[in-house]
């Protein structure tokens, strides 16, 4: 997702993360999830399911924001996202 | 664990598990289809109303959205077609301690059973009704149904539909319905919080999904289904409390999305209990 301006408070608020999980067998390669996903991280891969579709593969681990839209939009049941755990410090 | 494995690694554990049949997964829907997303978000609402589940039941007709009584991992009902909403009405009467959701497409709710849906809701039998409007028949292969837009093509009208079709909500508000909302798959979180809404409130509560028809309608009408996503996003408008009279799903213009009518009326049972089962 693009901004026209950055929110004020971008600095002060703590951005969640989360993991995406896919279960390859049961997509169909609607492709709902890799064009609706606000951050953009995810694309066909070039393997093969077993039913012969191109399920989707993250693209950058590491920004997504754990929004839950793929899982939403799905309609195959076959993406969901949780959240990461948290970083150690120090 | 190196983050691309885990991604791969096919965990069965998808927040709604458990309440579809995995073992029934992939589902017959065809890919872009949007009853799939309505399903889901049904789901969703079901789980987080924080309702009991076991008092909880879908009652689905004949259709591509039928067979979502199949899927889902409660009590459920496939009745004959076009009668999802004097199955669920048995139910409701029999035991009124369920809440009934009945999840059913178009052709299901509106042509065949049309006069169901209307007597239904004059009644004000309390049943939670969501439609999946994907504008045919996509089951028996893409003909003109009751909501095919007008000049729309199908199998059965190559030449275009010359008939008007029926606006939903408005058919919905007419018949005395308490509950009236639209919304389309895009709009999937709102969706999921008007059917929350929906099931928790008494008396009739009917919710308009629009979805995407891929094989049957858009191949025909050269939409991909992200074109008809991409409509979904440019071509409608929320305007909650719309005047009924505007809703009509005409893509050239703006489609009206939001919750139209949220009012309180006494319910079947209650009206009954109180004319006929007088206190001695």
């Amino acid at each position: 997702m693009e901004f026209w301006r950055v929110p004020f408070d971008s600095e002060a608020i703590e951005v969640s993360r989360g993991i995406v999980y896919i279960i390859e067998d049961r997509c169909k390669g609607c492709g709902y999830c890799i064009e609706f996903c606000p951050k953009s991280i995810l694309a066909f891969s070039s393997r093969f399911n077993k039913k012969g579709y191109h399920p989707p593969e993250l693209l950058d681990h590491d920004i997504c924001v754990n929004c839950h839209y793929c899982e939403i939009i799905c309609p195959e049941f076959a993406i969901y996202s949780l959240p990461a755990p948290l970083e150690k410090t120090g | 664990m190196p983050a691309a494995t885990k991604t791969r690694a096919a965990h069965q554990n998808h927040p709604l598990e458990d309440l579809i049949r995995s073992d029934r997964i992939p589902h017959i829907w065809c890919p872009g289809c949007g009853i799939g997303t309505a399903f889901s978000a049904c789901l969703s609402a079901m789980k987080g109303g924080g309702r009991n589940l076991e008092k909880m039941c879908m009652v689905s007709g004949i259709g591509c959205s039928g067979r979502a009584a199949g899927y889902v991992k409660l009590d459920s009902f496939h009745t004959t077609h076009g009668r999802a909403i004097p199955f669920a009405t048995g139910l409701k009467l029999g035991n009124p301690e369920l809440d009934v959701i009945v999840f059913s497409g178009d052709g299901d709710l509106f042509a065949i059973g049309g006069n169901h849906f209307i007597h239904a809701a004059r009644r004000n039998m309390d049943l939670t009704v969501i439609c999946v409007n994907n504008l045919n028949y996509g089951m028996t292969g893409g003909q003109a149904a009751a909501t095919t837009p007008h000049l729309a093509k199908t199998t059965t009208t190559t030449a275009g539909n010359p008939e008007s079709p029926f606006n939903l909500p408005l058919l919905a508000w007419a018949s005395g319905a308490t509950y009236v909302a639209r919304w389309t798959i895009l709009h999937t979180r709102e969706l999921t919080e008007c059917i929350q809404k929906a099931i928790s409130k008494s008396g009739f509560s009917f919710i308009e999904v629009l979805g995407p028809c891929p094989i049957n309608y858009g191949r025909r009408n050269r939409e991909k289904p992200m074109e008809t996503l991409r409509l979904y996003q440019e071509q409608t408008i929320i305007r909650n409390n719309a005047d009924p009279m505007d809703l009509d799903v005409d893509f050239k213009k703006k489609v009206v999305l939001g919750e139209f009518v949220d009012k309180q009326r006494p319910t079947c049972i209650e009206s009954y209990d109180r004319t006929c089962r007088l206190p001695e």
